[in-house]
């Protein structure tokens, strides 16, 4: 297994392509809900004063204010922890946002569980499938720097109401070059022919790292990065369970309702094939460093080489 | 200024006699229905139609006016005195407002900006509102437009937290291009709003979250007028006009009668209502 290189953390490349965007477009606006300093939102304040607006410690009242925003033209990032953006804001976004029709974009941080020693309340596990849900909001959790600040700045362009998860610690590189990315298109990173692991944010570093080990047994494992969960991009999804007929879905989120239920619920009406996943199971974490954590709930390369000899 | 449809701004009695016809159009719209929200609908009535006829600036023929007024209908249950007053001020045919509540209607049940041109923000749950309200505001604000936002919330509603995370957020920013009206007809679905959870006394509890408040008798038109010209002049801080309503105002067996929250009115008490308000 080779050794990993890290880039920075998913939201720091959010609040730096932020700042970049705040100068390229003059209807983008900024909101927060007290938490800038670790969404890192701040970096678009700093430069952009007039157009950051801390609401304070209101994530409801938050997503609220953005639809206002949104119907006037502007385009609104709003950002707070995953946890309390989604959970909070839940109502705000499905009313206010999805069933509005408005271009909200709704960025997170501090997903999944890799946050560490703050503890299971300030984790995330659920904001996919909650997001997932609401009628079209597309769904996306990028798996490094580079493809986080490409995502954010189609994330910009797309018309319409996107979900971003960021995360809180450095991102293992995935893309050491810049290509093409699209919003609804998955990214097959490593070519396979014996299996297919579908992954995102950070478990497509794991999935990668466990490919590798797979070669090492005679197995040979494609790798697809699947940072938009929704719209799903069923093409290649099919393309490549055709080729292999076994698939492995890994995620740093609850088994229930996101990534792996999505290529579930796909690959079981047209292509059924074996299948495993990589998922938190239905339980919530606890205090420990991220490693740990990601250790004990089975989020590594490790877990996904295990998933995969389920399948042979 | 006045709608831009209008020459000039009607008179108080004609203000009352665009109330009368739509509280008439409320009951029948809800009677044709066969369900909907009559109560709260009839005590919003005098609040719409001085916001419509006399407070905001809009055009019903281009409804996405950049500079126009907004107003927001929080207490989204109370949509067919807002069709009505709509109707009434051109945005659409009297006619459409039998289609209510009916299948391919854009007078959906709860109101939605994506069906009916015009609706600024779809409501329903409620709550949400003045956070929208604000929202436009601040909008007004980067754009370096004029435009007020008027935000018609509830009692009732007020229960909702987040009214109170907006209140505390215009009310920081001073944002004097918010004006909100409470229609306060003292009660919501399951009871009196004194006896769910007694929000009084609202006028301190805005005042100590920096609006400017009055308030006043919700069914006298002249009232209503005076104290949205105030709201309009507010510098500084945003304006809360607190309005003492009467559920089921003008149709005598729905006064006060909170079995009107959401029942239409029978064959019979459509017939009757329509001669009280003949």
């Amino acid at each position: 297994m080779s050794k990993r290189v890290f880039g920075k953390a998913t939201r720091d490349a959010y609040g730096e392509t932020l700042a970049e965007l705040g100068k390229e477009n003059p209807n983008i606006v900024v909101l927060d809900a007290d938490l800038s300093k670790s969404t890192k939102t701040h970096k678009f304040g700093d430069v952009f004063p007039d157009r950051f607006i801390n609401v304070g410690i209101q994530e409801a009242n938050l997503v609220g204010v953005a639809s206002g925003l949104a119907a006037c033209g502007k385009i609104p990032f709003i950002s707070s922890f995953a946890s309390f953006l989604v959970c909070k804001g839940y109502d705000q976004m499905r009313m206010a946002v999805a069933f509005s029709e408005l271009n909200v974009k709704m960025v997170s941080s501090h997903g999944g569980i890799s946050i560490g020693e703050d503890g299971a309340s300030q984790m995330s596990i659920e904001d996919i499938a909650l997001m997932a849900t609401l009628p079209g909001v597309a769904v996306i959790n990028p798996a490094d720097e580079l493809s986080a600040r490409a995502l954010i700045r189609l994330t910009a362009a797309h018309n319409g109401p996107v979900y971003v998860r960021t995360g809180r610690p450095k991102a293992p590189v995935v893309y050491s070059s810049p290509r093409q990315f699209e919003i609804g298109k998955g990214v097959l990173v490593r070519e396979g022919k014996d299996l297919t692991i579908v992954a995102n944010g950070l478990l497509v570093a794991e999935a990668l790292d466990a490919a590798e080990i797979l070669a090492g047994q005679g197995i040979q494992a494609g790798v697809i990065d699947m940072h938009t969960v929704k719209p799903l991009d069923t093409a290649l999804l099919l393309q490549e369970a055709k080729k292999t007929g076994k698939v492995v879905v890994a995620e740093e989120h609850s088994i229930w309702g996101g990534l792996c239920a999505a290529v579930a619920s796909y690959l079981s009406t047209v292509h059924p094939c074996k299948m495993a996943y990589v998922a938190i199971q239905d339980t919530y974490a606890e205090t420990a460093t991220p490693d740990e954590l990601l250790d004990k709930y089975g989020m590594r390369a490790v877990d996904v080489v295990n998933a995969a000899k389920k399948l042979f | 200024m006045s709608p831009t449809n209008l020459k000039n701004k009607p008179s108080i009695e004609e203000l009352q006699a665009i109330a009368k016809r739509v509280r008439r159009h409320i009951v029948e719209m809800t009677h044709a229905a066969g369900n909907g929200h009559p109560g709260g609908s009839l005590s919003v009535t005098e609040i719409l139609v001085a916001l419509y006829f006399h407070a905001a600036k809009y055009d019903p023929k281009n409804p996405n006016w950049a500079d126009r007024d907004r107003i927001i209908l929080s207490k989204g249950h109370a949509c067919p005195a807002l069709y009505a007053v709509m109707a009434e001020a051109g945005y659409f045919d009297i006619s459409l407002l039998k289609t209510f509540r009916k299948m391919g209607s854009p007078l959906q049940g709860h109101p939605d900006r994506r069906k009916l041109p015009g609706i600024e923000a779809s409501t329903g749950s409620l709550g949400q509102g003045l956070s929208i309200a604000i929202g436009h505001a601040l909008a007004a604000n980067l754009d370096k437009k004029d435009y007020k936002t008027f935000c018609v919330i509830s009692d009732g509603e007020s229960n909702e937290g987040q009214i109170w995370e907006a209140a505390m957020m215009a009310g920081h920013r001073k944002m004097d291009n918010v004006i909100a009206v409470l229609d306060a007809n003292k009660f919501q679905l399951d009871d009196s709003t004194e006896a769910i959870c007694n929000m009084e006394p609202f006028t301190d509890k805005w005042r100590a979250f920096h609006w400017d408040v009055r308030e006043i008798d919700g069914h006298d038109m002249k009232q209503v007028v005076a104290a949205l010209e105030w709201a309009n002049a507010v510098k500084g801080a945003p304006a809360m006009i607190v309005a003492h309503t009467v559920k089921g105002k003008g149709v005598s067996f729905m006064e006060n009668n909170n079995a009107f929250h959401g029942v239409a009115p029978t064959d019979a008490e459509c017939k009757k209502a329509l001669e009280e308000l003949a």
